[in-house]
């Protein structure tokens, strides 16, 4: 590490961390929920991830944050092997969940993705009722006997994606009826509604107004308590107030990975600090 | 000769080439309604509509026309059954399982099934598949619904599997994803998500395929027989509704005679038909585009 390149931090972002509304002090040293080491991503013959190493802990908020390209959320998706649905791409290295590694052929994928839940940058609900939204991973996955288990947990993952009073008196209606803001916090429910693990979140408020995305994020100060966050972000003030730990990626590499804090007020590397500080990317 | 006269007459052509297909249409419905109001001062529409004996070419002429639909319709339903499933599969296959590469070689294969001359298929239904049927079923005769429809099943199963392919592309990724990250197979992703999603493209590409039964005319002219009868018996022989205007068309029918406009009512009520089902398909996917715009 060199200190004595490193310049100083602008105020706007150097006081954003302390920001944060009455928050119990993260545990850093929660024990390890995911353990990536050696980890390299083929897209047909081009490497999108070079090398990848990260320990991400439980219960805490993980940003990841980088220029477009840079291969983030690229690293997201091998987590719940999303990409093994595009065809022609390749992984290197090891991923452990708990560890257990979730590359190994026996791995079953569709359990997989029933521990490591998604929300995605644009919010997807199925053209179906809003109830029917929330009940479909219930269904598939034969994870409710009864009707009245199933109406239980529809609503308790609504309650937790904080739409439950919005849309407790309209289940019926379809889900494509709702707000932006509102189709993302069902897209999170819906998530929640099978209990994963992780919750991993691709810029789940990245086309969403300012108020929709407070609500957003004060859902992830929620959630942290109960689930493992990884979260993709391009916005840094958002990185920010939300994360714990934030890892840092440019060109396919982990440049740095620490202390949220730390990353926006005294980052090791230089490249680090020229992006959060809006000098590069 | 400047530009701009140039211009002026390739308008003019091409302004004239458009009207033309559009007046021929014109003409077409024009003739199909004269024909059918002189029939039909003749023969009641009631007693055409409802009659259950079609004999306009005895001595002892009937103009009950349900005969025809009858047959129209139980060659028809014996199409859907074969080509609504299989054409359904085969789609979510393509559109869900298939490697691209695969699907880029599939897709214009069947496409070009589709594009076989409808006689061939005729032929094939008349000399392959009715004797192949005659040892599975001995009591079949050699004219029969069930043979046609097959074909007809067989012939229009890529219609249905192009059309609802296309639907089911048109789905958004998004969607896909979603459900496989609950958890989801490829199969109930298929089947839960994606085929909902697509529900109106389909349906319009079934009405499309049911209006494409309908009309369709040299398999059951040539392998379905020439015998009117109300039944929903697929072993014996029947006439359809196309099969009977090629009957009298290929006849010595006089012109301007009640049997002669016999044709023109039969043809109209199949307009009517196949028209309707083709306006309920251009609208339900209209309705689609706009879900997923």
């Amino acid at each position: 590490m060199n200190v004595e390149r490193r310049r100083p931090v602008p105020a706007s972002l150097a006081g954003v961390t302390t920001s944060r509304r009455g928050q119990s002090p993260a545990a850093f040293d929660a024990p390890v929920k995911v353990a990536v080491d050696g980890l390299n991503f083929y897209y047909g013959t081009k490497r999108a991830l070079d090398g990848i190493s990260i320990q991400i802990r439980s219960n805490l908020v993980t940003a990841l944050i980088g220029p477009s390209g840079c291969g983030k959320s690229t690293f997201l998706r091998t987590l719940n092997r999303m990409n093994d649905i595009i065809p022609d791409t390749r992984v290197e290295g090891t991923v452990l969940i708990d560890d257990q590694s979730i590359y190994e052929s026996r791995v079953d994928v569709v359990q997989l993705r029933r521990r490591v839940g998604m929300v995605f940058q644009k919010s997807n609900p199925f053209p179906k009722s809003i109830f029917e939204n929330v009940a479909y991973g219930l269904r598939i996955n034969g994870l409710v006997k009864t009707r009245a288990e199933l109406e239980g947990r529809v609503e308790e993952s609504l309650q937790q994606a904080a739409i439950w009073e919005e849309v407790k008196d309209r289940l019926q209606e379809s889900a494509l009826a709702l707000s932006g803001g509102q189709q993302q916090r069902l897209c999170i429910a819906r998530a929640l509604a099978i209990r994963p693990e992780i919750l991993l979140m691709d810029e789940p408020a990245s086309a969403l107004d300012p108020i929709a995305t407070q609500r957003i994020e004060e859902l992830i100060y929620e959630l942290k308590k109960k689930y493992t966050i990884v979260i993709v972000t391009h916005n840094m003030q958002q990185a920010a107030r939300v994360s714990d730990q934030t890892a840092f990626f440019w060109l396919g590499r982990l440049v740095e990975f620490d202390r949220t804090d730390k990353i926006f007020t005294a980052p090791a590397e230089k490249l680090t600090e020229d992006y959060v500080t809006g000098r590069c990317g | 000769m400047s530009t701009r006269t140039l211009e002026w007459i390739v308008e003019r052509v091409l302004l004239l080439c458009a009207l033309l297909s559009v007046l021929t249409t014109a003409g077409i419905i024009g003739v199909l309604a004269v024909e059918t109001f002189a029939f039909l001062r003749v023969v009641p529409v009631l007693d055409f509509l409802t009659g259950t004996e079609w004999t306009p070419l005895f001595s002892s002429q009937k103009f009950g026309v349900l005969p025809l639909i009858a047959g129209t319709m139980l060659v028809s339903a014996i199409a859907m059954v074969v080509a609504l499933p299989m054409g359904l599969l085969s789609a979510v296959y393509l559109s869900e399982y298939a490697p691209n590469n695969l699907r880029r070689v599939v897709k214009p294969i069947l496409e070009i099934l589709a594009g076989v001359p409808t006689v061939v298929y005729g032929y094939f239904a008349l000399t392959f598949v009715t004797p192949m049927l005659q040892q599975v079923f001995p009591t079949l005769s050699g004219f029969n619904a069930l043979s046609p429809g097959l074909v007809m099943g067989l012939m229009i199963m890529p219609l249905v599997s192009s059309l609802s392919e296309d639907a089911m592309q048109a789905v958004p990724r998004g969607l896909r994803e979603g459900s496989y990250a609950l958890g989801a197979t490829r199969m109930q992703t298929a089947l839960k998500v994606v085929v909902p999603a697509a529900f109106s493209g389909i349906t319009a590409a079934f009405i499309l395929a049911v209006s494409r039964a309908i009309g369709e005319t040299m398999i059951v002219a040539i392998a379905a027989g020439q015998q009117p009868r109300l039944t929903g018996n697929p072993f014996v022989p029947i006439e359809t509704m196309t099969a009977y205007i090629v009957q009298v068309s290929l006849g010595d029918t006089p012109q301007g005679t009640i049997e002669y406009r016999t044709i023109f009512a039969v043809g109209m009520l199949l307009f009517v038909m196949t028209f309707g089902l083709n306006l309920i398909s251009t609208w339900l996917r209209e309705r689609f585009r706009e879900e997923y715009a």
